[in-house]
């Protein structure tokens, strides 16, 4: 059977694992933005701790997936078989693109432009959401599409544990030695990826400011 | 009390540094201080300590007989206006957005806004139709610099603090911009601290001229006294531009 005629008689589960796998990676990277958003807001205020965070993002980036995953299972609450333990995992990988870009977006908005708000008058608050939050947008949505992507492809890696998704085609293929059954997760997943970072490539240059 | 602003004693370290030195000096309503001096020489610093963006290390700073230390930073700085170099306007607002950015803070209502950023863009010669919806990056340098006064103006505080800010246009631009500025300054009435490096400029604004040095104050004295005076870093600012003119006279 070749990679076409096995797509045509599996379209419903291929569908429904493509759902499974942009549902992990999707998630993930929302829970990745709500916590590494405001960390890296919060490093820009505390630049001692910037280091620290840093550094901790990356190593957690360091991990082999494989092996955070088997880290994960025996944990109470965060671990176990199934998607919540991959989601656990996705999301520490994709905390470092969106702390990073959070932390470089603010820090990078000109210094002048920052002075005038503060001479102004501007508050703290005032001079994050209607200043340095804005012009960071483009950068802060970058890594999140950084984020987003990496998750697809990590995400392959989460049907090891059960959590579904389309890497189950590549684990089963890899057991079978069946290259059609490799080709069946591998190449949806890929194609997701790229289409994926496609659209989140035009809104991030929606957002960018103008000039 | 009468002066605006009072400097006592300041003294400003950052680390282990004194940027700042024995620093006294008044500043009478609707008076222009000048301060001049190289970079480095403290004169931004001293700006910024009026607005309170930085704290006195000792001594105090009263602007309007209170010490900065014991006002609200925000309201202080809602009642001074501030203009810098690079003009600082937010890339991301149109020039009405920049222009009308205290009064908005300061939550006037959308119609007076508009009525006072009009007021205030035609008063620094730029035409309201044409302007007010352009964003910074379609605007000339000149032009940057116009909306930062403009900016600057606009909740009509009644003092404005000025770090170079015409410093980073060309000269014809910056002379253009300068002579502007200067019937703006005589109409407003404003008392003003400008800060430059271009001793041209301090004689064009200045009622007082304030030479710093080091992180002193070296000397504050009427153009006249400025221009008698033999101090050699006074003399070492007068000299290029006495040889320039020299210069020009021998051609």
């Amino acid at each position: 059977m070749n990679l076409t005629e096995f797509l045509q008689n599996n379209g419903q589960e291929l569908l429904v694992l493509t759902l499974q796998h942009l549902f992990l990676a999707g998630l993930s990277t929302l829970i990745a933005a709500s916590i590494g958003i405001p960390a890296g807001i919060f490093l820009t205020r505390k630049p001692r701790w910037g280091k620290l965070v840093l550094g901790m993002a990356n190593v957690v980036q360091t991990i082999p997936s494989p092996a955070l995953l088997g880290f994960l299972i025996p944990l109470p609450f965060l671990g176990g078989i199934g998607a919540r333990s991959a989601i656990v995992a996705l999301v520490l990988y994709s905390l470092l693109p969106i702390i990073r870009n959070t932390y470089s977006g603010i820090t990078g908005v000109d210094p002048a432009v920052r002075e005038a708000g503060r001479g102004m008058g501007m508050t703290g608050h005032q001079l994050l959401l209607q200043v340095e939050l804005p012009l960071a947008s483009s950068v802060i949505f970058a890594g999140v599409r950084v984020a987003m992507v990496l998750s697809i492809g990590v995400a392959t890696i989460a049907a090891m544990i059960g959590a579904g998704g389309l890497g189950m085609y590549i684990f089963r293929g890899v057991s079978m030695v069946d290259n059609t059954l490799i080709l069946a997760g591998a190449v949806p997943a890929a194609l997701l990826a790229i289409m994926t970072d496609f659209v989140l490539g035009r809104i991030e240059k929606k957002i960018s400011p103008k000039h | 009390m009468n002066a605006v602003i009072s400097f006592r004693d300041v003294r400003y370290a950052a680390g282990n540094t004194d940027l700042l030195r024995d620093l006294s000096f008044e500043v009478e309503p609707g008076e222009t201080i000048v301060l001049l001096g190289r970079s480095g020489s403290g004169k931004t610093t001293t700006l910024r300590l009026i607005n309170h963006l930085l704290a006195p290390t000792s001594g105090d700073v009263f602007v309007n007989g209170t010490a900065t230390r014991k006002w609200d930073p925000i309201r202080l700085r809602r009642g001074i206006g501030y203009v810098i170099q690079e003009a600082g306007l937010f890339p991301h607002y149109t020039v009405r957005q920049n222009v009308g950015l205290v009064p908005s803070l300061e939550k006037w209502d959308r119609l007076r806004i508009e009525k006072r950023v009009e007021e205030v863009l035609a008063l620094v010669g730029l035409d309201p139709a044409q302007f007010a919806g352009r964003y910074p990056h379609e605007l000339s340098g000149g032009q940057r610099q116009r909306v930062g006064v403009a900016r600057a103006l606009c909740a009509d505080p009644p003092i404005l603090l000025l770090d170079e800010p015409f410093g980073a246009l060309d000269p014809v631009t910056r002379a253009e911009v300068q002579d502007e500025f200067q019937s703006l300054q005589l109409r407003l009435g404003k008392t003003l601290v400008f800060v430059t490096h271009d001793i041209a400029e301090a004689f064009l604004f200045g009622s007082r001229i304030g030479l710093m040095k080091d992180g002193r104050l070296l000397l504050l004295a009427s153009k006249e006294e400025f221009r008698a005076s033999q101090h050699p870093e006074v003399v070492s600012f007068l000299r290029p531009v006495r040889d320039r003119m020299e210069m020009l006279n021998r051609i």
